[in-house]
């Protein structure tokens, strides 16, 4: 007896509404052409725009580009009635699920009010005793490399001449500490991968394939490249191997911690087959976990099969999402030979995840991060990896912040896709991106200009690069290496004494 | 003052000034024009800190390890001694001689011993280094009211709360001679008087004098927590000590590789290098990130065979280099070196992350043989 309900009417209430201010319209049809979800639609005979605003995702694309500002969509203020426990969001959600039988499915990163600890951390500045340094008029450095650093280095003389007698192992070098998260061609057009790749190559840093594969096109910026190796192995062959600057193991994810992936087959289009390397039109599943790690001493053979395979010519980095035991996991993911560990926090997005799942497991980045730095240093194997958080870095001042707090680098998806015009709809996985990101559909992502959205990425890191050296510059430092690791320079506002012990910073006036 | 009461700050902020003296030759000279050249800079230190390094003063002990050691009370003097019974065969034990002097109050109780490593405990020269490092480190970290002021051999710390100058004269430094002598005079702007905190700061035979604020202090702090350092006293030159002791001893870095960790290149200058010498700066880098020394300073950096000055990278302290015949100078300030020096040649002023380097030009093991006069040490009374 379980089916989905088909005919009557639904009891969920439209999450937005449309205001459509009918003197302002002037019929152009934009928002019934631009919207995916068929919310406007024109009608001849009346010569009005009418407009279902159950099926509207509030992705605002509409809004934005009616030449007359005549849409305004706002959140649906009807009021359930008052109930601390009975939320809207709940109700919802059974009613949802009780029309459909279905699991719920999101898209994005988690949404829900978990302590955003970013916001509780305050940076120093120099006064008086040490000039702060204007980054205008001095030099001011951001390059960061990635990768395992020996403890210690031998430097013999030749002739004379100092000579390199340590072997460092490779590295990724990074003109700025902020790298383009893991995203799935699939998840994303391949108009947005190529916004995602051009602009790495063009900032001097680093985008990531996602468990996707790497669509031949894009095998020219390679070198700017870290290609995914998950549990699907999908798109994963020699060719691919060799043309990234860096291969990364998937193990977890922020947004769906303990759970594979699931492309549905009408996402598979012909172009995605070859890339992923399975059959048209099927669904691509990815497992749970990967079925040749169970343990730990499975990922250092895998770790050593890609170097192998690679002839030790790039990095491997580890990705897991932050759980509660990441400081162990993470030494032992060091220990097995990761060259780069990725932390995935609980904010990390997502193109489709169970919506309980996404908002329920894992942990806040930040004190994932402060507990791994800090098991690192305690077990003196911080050299020998280096770290990159993920999942939910928002702006210049998160990646400052996480810095301090001992990361070498971040990754950002969501904020990469916010410059791409994503307005952070959560619909990832219907497919229908009116943005032209999350979407295979040719007539949408050809809304997203490869050229203008790597520009727009480009501007991005610029940007923040800016205003990470303003930062930096405040607080008398002018290389990023001399913040990385220096908790002194936060402070907490507002946290508790075990929050300020987990992050290892003291309180504000402290 | 103790410890607790100090305040809880990150570090210390302070400015400073700085000066170095050495014979290359391996002459010694006494205290005397080290304490006329800091007490030309006055404006640069408020009475809350002043000390000197010396070596070449304990040339009958040169093989044995020298211990300064302040203590708040008897309990910890009784404590340490166990403890050195415990691990060295203490050749020597004795109050440090000093006399009454103005604007030095409340010292501590200040005592040097002679010590050599239990043969049963150590094997190596190398092994010797670390186990005293280890020493000197439980007992600042273990031990209340004890701290170690210098550990190194022929050599020795004298320092303490107020003016440099009258440090001087407290620990009667015109009776001591030496070939190289470091000097501090000390600026802090939230330490109590504490004997401890003040400049140079020691590890074996390095001394460090230093003057700036370093905003890199949080994490060459937790770098060098990694290799076994633990900081106590949450200032910037101890940082500096024990990276020297890492990359110098541990590592065996070149002096010059070293001032190219503390105050690194630009990476455009790096980019710039010919092949081997960019993959080696770059190597540095990369390895030694964490030890880059970042915001103001200029530093004195000594051993027993180099006296190394050096800036930060953008030059935001100043320091000055003299030579006049057997002379090396380093010092914040051009004046005083001319206060000592009628007859000085040269003066000039190094780019930033430049180092000066003056070395003694014969072994030291020969100079230490010569073996000069003797200063005459009073008897222990606790060996
Ligand atoms: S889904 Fe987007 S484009 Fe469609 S009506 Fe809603 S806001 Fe407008
Ligand atoms: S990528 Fe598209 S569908 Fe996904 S949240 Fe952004 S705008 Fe919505």
């Amino acid at each position: 007896m379980i089916g989905r309900l088909e005919g009557l009417k639904s009891y969920l209430l439209p999450q937005f509404l449309i205001d459509r201010d009918d003197y302002r319209c002037i019929r152009c049809e934009v928002c019934a052409r631009q919207c995916a979800f068929e919310v406007h639609w024109y009608d001849e005979e009346e010569d009005a725009v009418f407009a279902d605003e159950s099926k509207c995702v509030g992705c605002l694309r509409c809004a934005t580009l009616c030449p007359t500002n005549a849409l305004v969509v706002r959140h649906n203020p009807t009021q359930h009635p008052p109930n601390a426990n009975w939320t809207r969001e709940v109700l919802q959600n059974i009613y949802k699920q009780s029309e459909t039988g279905g699991v719920l499915l999101t898209g994005m990163g988690c949404d829900t009010d978990y302590p955003i600890y970013w916001d509780r951390i305050v940076l120093d500045a120099s006064q008086v005793t040490n000039p702060s340094i204007d980054p205008l008029r001095e030099p001011m450095e951001l390059r960061t490399y990635l990768g395992a650093k020996p403890d210690a280095l031998k430097v013999g003389r030749k002739g004379g001449k100092p000579s390199l007698e340590t072997r460092i192992t490779p590295q990724l070098k990074l003109e700025t500490p902020i790298m383009f998260s893991a995203i799935s061609y699939g998840a994303i057009s391949y108009n947005a991968c190529e916004s995602l790749a051009r602009a790495a190559a063009e900032a001097g840093t680093y985008y990531n394939t996602g468990e996707g594969g790497l669509h031949r096109n894009l095998y020219k910026y390679g070198e700017h490249t870290i290609c995914q190796v998950a549990s699907g192995r999908f798109g994963v062959h020699a060719d691919y191997l060799e043309v990234a600057a860096a291969l990364e193991i998937k193990i977890g994810q922020g947004a769906k911690p303990g759970i594979g992936g699931h492309l549905p087959g009408e996402k598979v289009s012909a172009e995605i087959s070859r890339t992923r390397m399975i059959p048209k039109g099927t669904d691509a599943l990815s497992p749970a976990p990967h079925h040749d790690i169970y343990s730990i001493e499975d990922l250092a053979q895998l770790i050593y099969a890609l170097k192998e395979a690679t002839h030790w010519s790039k990095p491997v980095s580890v990705k897991i999402a932050a759980v509660h035991n990441s400081a162990a996991i993470a030494s032992g993911m060091v220990r097995a030979g990761a060259d780069i560990i990725v932390l995935d926090g609980i904010r990390g997005g997502t193109g489709a995840a169970p919506t309980m799942i996404r908002d329920n497991v894992g942990i806040p980045i930040e004190l994932a991060l402060a507990a791994v730095d800090d098991r690192l240093r305690q077990e003196g194997i911080r050299n020998r990896a280096s770290i990159v958080v993920a999942g939910g870095i928002r702006s210049s001042a998160d990646v400052v912040k996480a810095i301090a707090l001992g990361a070498d680098a971040v990754y950002i998806g969501t904020a990469a896709l916010v410059a791409l015009g994503c307005h952070v709809c959560q619909k990832c996985y219907t497919g229908k991106c009116n943005w032209g990101i999350a979407t295979q559909d040719p007539y949408l992502s050809k809304r997203l200009n490869p050229e203008v959205g790597a520009r727009r990425l480009v501007n991005l890191l610029r940007a923040w690069s800016h205003e990470i050296m303003e930062m930096l510059g405040g607080m008398g430092i002018n290389a990023i290496e001399s913040l990385r690791g220096n908790r002194l320079r936060l402070r907490g506002v507002g946290l508790t004494r075990e929050e300020l012990d987990i992050l290892g910073i003291k309180h504000a006036g402290a | 003052m103790l410890r607790e009461v100090r305040f809880r700050d990150d570090k210390d902020f302070s400015g400073c000034s700085i000066f170095g003296m050495m014979n290359v030759r391996g002459e010694r000279f006494n205290g005397e024009p080290m304490i006329t050249a800091i007490a030309n800079m006055k404006e640069r230190s408020n009475g809350l800190g002043g000390g000197f390094a010396a070596y070449g003063i304990y040339p009958q002990y040169a093989e044995l390890y020298c211990f300064h050691m302040m203590y708040d009370d008897r309990g910890a003097r009784e404590e340490t001694e166990e403890f050195f019974k415990s691990r060295f065969d203490v050749e020597g034990a004795e109050v440090i001689p000093t006399r009454p002097c103005e604007g030095v109050d409340d010292p501590p109780l200040l005592w040097r011993y002679f010590l050599r490593p239990r043969e049963s405990l150590v094997c190596s020269e190398r092994e010797a280094d670390d186990f005293v490092v280890q020493a000197v480190m439980h007992i600042n970290v273990r031990i209340e009211g004890a701290f170690v002021f210098s550990s190194g051999k022929n050599m020795g710390v004298f320092k303490g709360v107020g003016f440099p100058e009258d440090i001087g004269r407290f620990f009667r430094l015109e009776d001591y001679e030496g070939y190289t002598w470091v000097a501090h005079g000390r600026f802090p702007t939230n330490t109590q008087g504490w004997w401890g905190g003040a400049h140079p700061f020691n590890i074996l035979d390095w001394s460090v004098v230093h003057n700036g604020e370093i905003s890199s202090y949080g994490i060459n702090r937790r770098y060098l927590e990694m290799f076994g350092y633990i900081c106590t006293l949450h200032t910037d030159t101890e940082v500096i000590a024990y990276g020297v002791d890492l990359l110098l001893r541990k590592h065996g870095l070149t002096v010059e590789d070293m001032a190219r960790v503390f105050a690194a290149p630009l990476w455009t200058e790096i980019d710039r290098m010919p092949p081997r010498e960019r993959e080696v700066h770059t190597a540095l880098r990369q390895t030694y990130g964490s030890l880059l020394l970042n915001g103001p300073f200029s530093i004195i950096i000594s051993n027993r065979s180099q006296m190394i000055g050096l800036t930060d990278r953008i030059r935001l302290r100043p320091l000055v280099a003299g030579r006049s015949g057997e002379f090396m100078y380093i010092s914040s300030e051009e004046a005083p070196i001319h206060l000592v020096d009628d007859g000085l040649q040269e003066t000039w002023i190094p780019q930033g992350g430049e180092p000066i380097i003056a070395e003694l030009a014969e072994k030291m093991e020969e100079i230490e043989t010569k073996g000069a006069e003797v200063i005459s040490l009073p008897a222990s009374d606790s060996a």
